[in-house]
């Protein structure tokens, strides 16, 4: 029997606010443990949870991005479980009514080769529900430490539906909602910072049945590269049971990095059961509609709309879409720079070859590239570099030289061009007469471009470049040079 | 009773603004009471003499610099342990937090402290307010001052017979299901819980949270007004915590508010189970309203015989979930037997908890299981509904109700201990009005024939304080059982 895999996935995403989700404690990566807490944070006695306002809009406007419909009232559950890294060892969660419903999440598959787009399809979203991220617990030789600088951060949940069924589909769906969310600035979703997070769950069932087999859950996926690993692993270590007659048991397991298996951490008997129940401290929460269309109103352009946006309306291929749409900053860059020059192709590419190379070379630690922000360049230096090669004040090939300096110095390249005298040479006369001799010393390279082979052309054309430092116009140097040719 | 220990806080104000006497001496004269009958009566757990008297001196100089801060200025209330002081322990009388002191003061204490009163020693009270005779308590068991070997009701007892016995000018309790009237009213003295959100829970260590609230013990209804006007008011570190409305100049109002009123005698609270003692003084108590022309309603509360059920539905599962963060991990009992997080658990627990508070732990833990919860916890609360209804449809036909507050006066040590049943049965009559959520005021209505004090209840409704108070004080103002004392 043949089966195909159905696949769901749980991200946990840290929501970026100033303070915590029900306290003014503030919360940072990186800070010295527990020094980003207070009385509520670790549950001390008497302490009384109050919500962080930032946190419901900003998971509304998550919501929204995901075409959620967003609840009229969303409440407070408590899921009592015991364990060290949970002060009060309940979490405040939304079980019955979460803050988003439904949703669904455009995806972009591989295409057949890394130059061509691959197909799209919609995942659908089950929920997203607000919750507080407990503290994190790091077992040392003799003993367990816990930091509660983490505790209370305000995590939003993505349920999909079981809507996936392969581990490609998974990892496009994973960067999907990661560009999604970083789009709408409410997560940086660094999965090694823990600010995303992701549960797998798995089952198997013969192709072409309607019925959900037994699933599995998978804990501990903290990058695509592991949630990857772990579907894969896990749909032929269900496949192999299947097909030695046996069945799937209803369990949750673990992932192990180490050795790239899984082991089951609990079967469905030793599930928690968590005792939900609404929680007393906390009062229901009535979405304001028309603040919900103002968030609405606010969102950003979903970036794999820009990038069909791009290819429809500027033409641009998928090639630099792709490149320039992952990236908010880097398409709002690009936007800017057309309003200096609207050249969308020559602007595209000075931005993802140029820029993004200079980008990736100037980062010291060589590991990741550094923010378009980072950077000395403005959209106006680019959108001017385009301008003037168009208008002919400079050469394409002087201009990667000019590039190269504005990216070291911010001067405008205008001013770059004057102080180093690259502007492009015009003077007929002078070219003229280099390119007379370029005829001269090269019979060879004459004999060929009139046997019909044009390219032959580029080998008078170097020593004029040459001389000139560059400065010849191209064109104008192309169109004399065949002029003489054909004349002598 | 001319001794500055059993006087008002009204007359004690007048003596302070007169100059006739000062914080000092009246603090003084509260500790000096304390030192002589506190080995008898064990209402305090601890007191902190120096830090008394160093509040009285900064009250002393405030007036002398005329700037006298009104009437609780100067004047010492003792505090149930279950409110949190700052730098002072806060152990709910329990084992589990033998050395745990407050890193802040609950809002009530912060008001109280901008009010100027003077706050003092910690008073006992059944271990996490989870009892009716504060013989729960892991430290001591408190006296009843009118009777030694009788208990002094509870939770608050020790609030409420340092009240008798002049150990405070007032105290405060918690009332969740008649932990601050009960032991009023077996104790002979004012105790009051407000409406639900009326004050702050921040900083009252939580019982159970959609119950639990703030209250005091006084005196006389004045005095229970003027601590009430100092405590009052939405919290934005509560968010159950309401604005008030209506009428809050509670002492002044009752000079206005002289009655005759309609109030309700619900049938339900005079038939099984009541002592024919407090039966016969309770319609004694309603008589005397209706001599001085108020109108004696015949109402019915039907659902309140399920009220207890209820209760111990609603309490016990909010309990659960708020005594779950003692467990040893961070501030809480920990025992040395634990070797991994699970022992740590459940021997910190095992030995830190008392037996009534682990029986409503497990029965709490129960009701909201998995498969039960619909059975239990869901359908209480559809009773709880029904119960307020039947107040708000009691509330159209009267002002404000009469009933007894306890059925039985003051029971023997012991003569409860092993039946947790009968011991629940005491909170018969007050435990609807937590449920309703509810003001209602416990005022001293006589003695039995051996001497023991009986309370008359008076509920209002929600926001209602001005009236209920006012109906109290015209019943308290024409007898004279709160000027009596024990003879300690």
């Amino acid at each position: 029997m043949k089966y195909e895999a159905v696949i769901g996935l749980e991200i946990h995403v840290q929501v970026k606010t100033r303070t915590k989700m029900f306290t003014a404690a503030p919360y940072e990566y990186g800070a010295a443990p527990n020094t980003l807490t207070d009385a509520v944070v670790l549950g001390l006695p008497g302490t009384l949870p109050v919500l962080n306002h930032a946190a419901i809009e900003k998971c509304a406007k998550l919501g929204l991005m995901l075409g959620c419909e967003i609840a009229e009232v969303c409440k407070w559950d408590r899921k009592n479980y015991f364990y060290p890294d949970s002060p009060k060892n309940y979490q405040l969660t939304q079980n019955e009514q979460p803050l988003c419903i439904g949703g669904k999440v455009e995806i972009e598959l591989p295409g057949p080769s890394r130059n061509v787009e691959g197909e799209h399809r919609w995942v659908t979203l089950n929920r997203i529900h607000l919750e507080e991220d407990p503290g994190k617990l790091t077992h040392e030789a003799f003993e367990t430490v816990i930091d509660f600088n983490r505790a209370g951060v305000p995590l939003a949940e993505i349920v999909t539906e079981p809507d996936m069924s392969s581990s490609t589909e998974a990892v496009a769906f994973l960067n999907a909602l990661r560009n999604l969310i970083v789009y709408a600035g409410i997560s940086d979703c660094d999965m090694e910072k823990g600010q995303m997070r992701c549960d797998a769950n798995v089952s198997l069932r013969p192709v072409g049945s309607e019925k959900l087999g037994t699933r599995t859950e998978m804990k501990n996926l903290n990058s695509i590269s592991n949630v990857k690993a772990a579907i894969e692993y896990e749909i032929e270590r269900q496949t192999e049971i299947l097909e030695e007659g046996g069945s799937i048991v209803q369990e949750t397991r673990r992932w192990d990095v180490e050795s790239g298996t899984s082991f089951s951490l609990r079967s469905k008997e030793e599930a928690h059961d968590y005792r939900y129940f609404p929680d007393p401290d906390l009062m229901p929460v009535q979405m304001d509609r028309a603040r919900v269309a103002e968030l609405e109103a606010e969102l950003p352009e979903r970036p794999l709309d820009k990038q069909r946006r791009y290819q429809q309306e500027l033409d641009l291929p998928f090639t630099i879409t792709s490149v320039l749409c992952v990236n908010r900053e880097l398409s709002e860059f690009f936007e800017e720079a057309l309003k200096t020059h609207n050249a969308p192709k020559q602007i595209a590419n000075y931005i993802t070859n140029d820029l993004l190379r200079e980008l990736s070379a100037a980062s010291e630690h060589g590991d990741s590239a550094l923010d378009v922000s980072q950077s000395k360049l403005t959209p106006a230096h680019i959108g001017t570099l385009a301008k003037i090669i168009d208008e002919g004040v400079i050469s394409k090939q002087i201009g990667k030289e000019v590039f190269t300096a504005m990216f070291l110095t911010g001067q405008m390249p205008d001013a770059i061009v004057e102080e180093k005298g690259l502007k492009q040479s015009n003077d007929t006369g002078e070219i003229e007469a280099l390119c007379r001799e370029a005829i001269a010393g090269n019979a060879k390279a004459v004999g060929q471009y009139k046997d019909g082979n044009e390219k032959a052309l580029n080998a008078l054309k170097g020593p004029v470049m040459k001389a000139t430092k560059g400065k010849a116009n191209p064109a104008m140097l192309d169109q004399l040079l065949k002029k003489l040719i054909d004349e002598g | 009773m001319s001794e500055l220990y059993f006087k008002t806080i009204t007359e004690l104000s007048a003596m302070l603004a007169a100059g006739e006497t000062t914080s000092v001496e009246i603090t003084q004269a509260v500790i000096d009471r304390t030192a002589a009958v506190d080995g008898q009566v064990k209402a305090f757990l601890s007191t902190d003499n120096d830090d008394a008297l160093a509040q009285a001196k900064a009250s002393d100089e405030r007036r002398a610099a005329g700037n006298a801060l009104g009437p609780l200025d100067g004047i010492p209330i003792g505090i149930k342990d279950t409110l949190a002081v700052k730098d002072q322990p806060l152990r709910c009388a329990s084992k589990m937090l033998e050395n745990y002191v407050s890193p802040f003061d609950a809002t009530c204490i912060v008001k109280l402290r901008e009010a100027g009163a003077v706050i003092w020693g910690r008073l006992n009270m059944d271990e996490f307010a989870m009892g009716s005779s504060t013989e729960n308590s892991a430290y001591q068991t408190t006296a009843n001052p009118w009777d030694l070997e009788t208990i002094p009701g509870g939770s608050s007892g020790g609030s409420a017979a340092a009240m008798a016995v002049g150990e405070a000018i007032a105290t405060l309790g918690t009332d969740t299901g008649g932990s601050i009237r009960q032991p009023a009213a077996l104790c002979g003295v004012v105790g009051m819980k407000p409406t639900y959100g009326l004050i702050s829970r921040y900083g009252l260590v939580a019982f159970a949270s959609s119950l639990d609230q703030v209250g005091p013990f006084a005196r006389t209804v004045e005095d229970a007004a003027l601590l009430m006007e100092a405590m009052l008011g939405k919290d934005d570190l509560d968010s159950t915590s309401i604005a008030p409305q209506g009428e809050t100049n509670y002492a002044e109002a009752l000079k206005e508010k002289k009655g005759p009123w309609k109030l309700g005698v619900p049938r339900e609270f005079f038939g099984e189970g009541i002592d024919p003692e407090v039966k016969a003084n309770i319609e004694k108590a309603i008589d005397w309203y209706k001599s001085q022309g108020s109108e004696i309603v015949d109402i019915s509360l039907p659902h309140s015989e399920l009220a207890v059920p209820v209760y111990y539905i609603v309490a016990t599962a909010e309990a659960s979930s708020n005594l779950a963060r003692f467990d040893g991990v961070r501030y809480s009992h920990r025992s040395e037997e634990s070797k991994d997080a699970l022992t740590l658990f459940t021997k910190s627990r095992g030995e830190g908890f008392g037996d009534e508070v682990k029986r409503r732990i497990i029965l709490g833990t129960y009701v909201l299981s998995s498969g039960y919860y619909d059975a239990y916890y869901l359908r209480a609360q559809k009773v709880r509904r029904l119960i307020l209804g039947d107040f708000e449809n009691a509330f159209e036909q009267c002002d404000a109700i009469l009933t007894p507050t306890s059925p039985t006066p003051a029971f023997k040590r012991g003569e409860r201990s092993d039946d947790p049943l009968a011991m629940y049965l005491s909170d018969v009559y007050t435990i609807s009005v937590n449920l309703a959520g509810l003001p209602a005021i416990s005022v001293p209505s006589g003695f039995t024939e051996s001497g023991l004090p009986i309370g008359l209840q008076v509920i209002g409704k929600a926001f209602g304080e001005a009236d209920m108070f006012a109906v109290a004080h015209s019943f308290e103002q024409a007898h004279d059982y709160h000027k009596q004392t024990p003879a300690l």
